[in-house]
């Protein structure tokens, strides 16, 4: 089943555009990885998705709605797409545990008692409980990324968007995140992520996209698209990176 | 050639600026006394200073006038202390118009910018003046004529418009992936505000707002010209009453010993926030 559809999607930023006429299918369950040079648009794509970013044309489905019609209120939209930026962003006045109590306490008007059980036990399962009461500043970047995906989790998005959640870290910290994404991927999780490790969108994505200019220049299964790319362009930059 | 032994737990940089310090503090200080003792020496030196010493600096009226002055100030720090809060709450209310982005509170929004334009053009002592004589002159009954009141509002009003242009600085200071960390969980954008960017805006406009909570402290002296007998007016009675100016240098004093610590401990906290930030 088809999860989120995008249809001639257009975005610009005055009169330069970032997304060109872009078209992709994300099924239900399934991991979806945007590779492509900086500036490609990837982030802005993410962006357009969460409607933090409006589009200038085209359509967003989600789960059979439009929720790319201008009228709409992005708010409930919102809590169903959950989204980790490559700076985590964590609330850096507040406790890993109340950044992540934040948006279920005023949104679904939980209260902390309420809360507590599934969050511990979702730190719990990301091997953070020791960090609960933790400021982000106390925290390493791979612990901080871990909470900011709790705090996405938190909302029980039906699908989870990654930007680059990985750039920032140091290379020994990275593995512990990744391993957050395999897991929400056993548990079914649908996923799109921007990505510049291609060694992890090869071993779980189920689709990769190279993107360029703004366009999907190049889609397929990871083997077809690392193993035999059929662009002059995806291959430049495959044997550029890898 | 032998090395010199380095000291022990010491490294030889932190010697060389160990010394550099306790060379740094010599030259200071006998550069201030060269200074001090030439003040010293020559400003009695001026023709006029023997007038002066007994119309500012006479000691026997400063011990004389320094409680009742000490008593007059309470009432300066308890005009500032009810002040204060308010336009904490006040100046708040105008940073937050100023923000609103609904066209129907467009209104709203025009008020506040033409507010901290206004009350930031005209000097206090005006507003003062036409707050604190022109609203008791419509005639309304006692207690709504007291200058404490309309004296005190003038100060809330003008160190509002300041203090909310503060708060909007500290607002914009806090970076717009904040706001789209908060949004992005399905946040409105009110709450992203107040429980995202308001918190961490207002502890960094601490130190800036100290500055301007020490300036109000100063300018409650002001009201002395509608009527409360605070600590200038009261230093003007004794002036009168003495024929000497000694009780307005106490009056400085006062002020400085409140002053002083306060703007010392406003740039810690600055000085304490740029090292956090670097
Ligand atoms: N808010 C904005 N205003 C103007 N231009 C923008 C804005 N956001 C992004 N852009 C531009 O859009 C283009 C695509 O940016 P985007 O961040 O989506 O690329 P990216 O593929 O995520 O790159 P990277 O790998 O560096 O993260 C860039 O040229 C960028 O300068
Ligand atoms: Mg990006």
């Amino acid at each position: 089943m088809t999860h989120l559809v995008l249809r001639n999607i257009q975005k610009s930023f005055g009169n330069k555009t970032v997304i060109d006429d872009l078209d992709l299918e994300v099924a239900e369950g399934d991991m979806v990885c945007l590779i492509g040079a900086s500036g490609s648009g990837k982030s802005t794509l993410l962006r357009c998705i969460n409607l933090l970013e409006p589009i200038d044309d085209g359509y967003i489905e989600l789960d059979g709605l439009d929720i790319s019609d201008p009228e709409l209120d992005p708010q409930p939209v919102r809590q169903r797409i959950g989204l980790v930026f490559q700076s985590f962003n964590l609330f850096p006045h507040m406790t890993a545990e109340e950044n992540v109590m934040l948006a279920p306490r005023r949104i679904k008007r939980l209260s902390r008692e309420q809360l507590r059980p599934d969050i511990s036990a979702l730190f719990q399962r990301f091997g953070l409980s020791e960090h609960m009461q933790h400021y982000p500043d106390q925290l390493s970047g791979g612990q901080q990324q871990r909470v900011a995906i709790i705090r996405a989790l938190a909302m029980q998005p039906e699908i989870m968007l990654f930007d680059e959640i990985t750039s920032a870290l140091d290379p020994e910290l990275v593995g512990e995140v990744l391993d957050v994404l395999r897991q929400l991927k056993a548990q079914g999780m649908t996923m799109v992520m921007a990505t510049h490790e291609m060694g992890f969108a090869r071993e779980v994505a189920d689709k990769v996209c190279f993107l360029s200019g703004g366009r999907i220049l190049e889609q397929g299964p990871p083997e077809q698209l690392f193993g035999n790319p059929q662009q002059a362009r995806t291959q430049a930059f495959l044997s550029a990176v890898l | 050639m032998t090395l010199p032994t380095p000291a022990p737990g010491k490294t030889r940089r932190e010697i060389h600026e160990a010394r550099a310090r306790q060379r740094g503090i010599v030259i200071a200080s006998l550069s201030t006394l060269c200074v001090v003792a030439a003040v010293v020496l020559l400003v009695p030196l001026a023709p006029g200073w023997e007038a002066v010493q007994k119309s500012f600096f006479n000691g026997e009226i400063f011990l004389r006038t320094f409680p009742k002055l000490l008593q007059a100030f309470l009432l300066d720090v308890a005009i500032f202390a009810w002040c204060a809060p308010l336009i904490a709450v006040w100046a708040l209310v105008i940073a937050l118009c100023r923000d609103v982005r609904n066209p129907a509170l467009y209104p709203l929004r025009l008020f506040a910018v033409l507010y901290t334009d206004i009350f930031r053009g005209v000097p206090v002592v005006l507003v003062v003046y036409l707050i604190g004589f022109g609203v008791p002159g419509l005639g309304l009954p006692r207690p709504w004529n007291s200058p404490y009141i309309w004296g005190s509002l003038a100060l809330i009003l003008t160190y509002s418009a300041y203090v909310a242009e503060i708060y909007r600085s500290g607002i914009e200071s806090i970076h717009a992936s904040q706001r789209a960390a908060a949004l992005s969980l399905g946040m409105s954008k009110s709450d992203a505000m107040r429980f995202v960017i308001l918190p961490q805006a207002l502890r960094r406009v601490v130190p800036a707002n100290m500055n301007m909570f020490i300036a109000l402290q100063k300018d409650v002296a002001l009201l002395s010209f509608i009527g409360p007998v605070e600590v200038l007016r009261q230093a003007g009675v004794f002036k009168s009453l003495l024929a000497n100016f000694t009780p307005y240098v106490v009056a400085a004093i006062i002020f400085l010993c409140v002053t002083i610590p306060a703007t010392r401990y406003a740039d810690y906290l600055i000085a304490k926030q740029n090292r956090a930030r670097s």
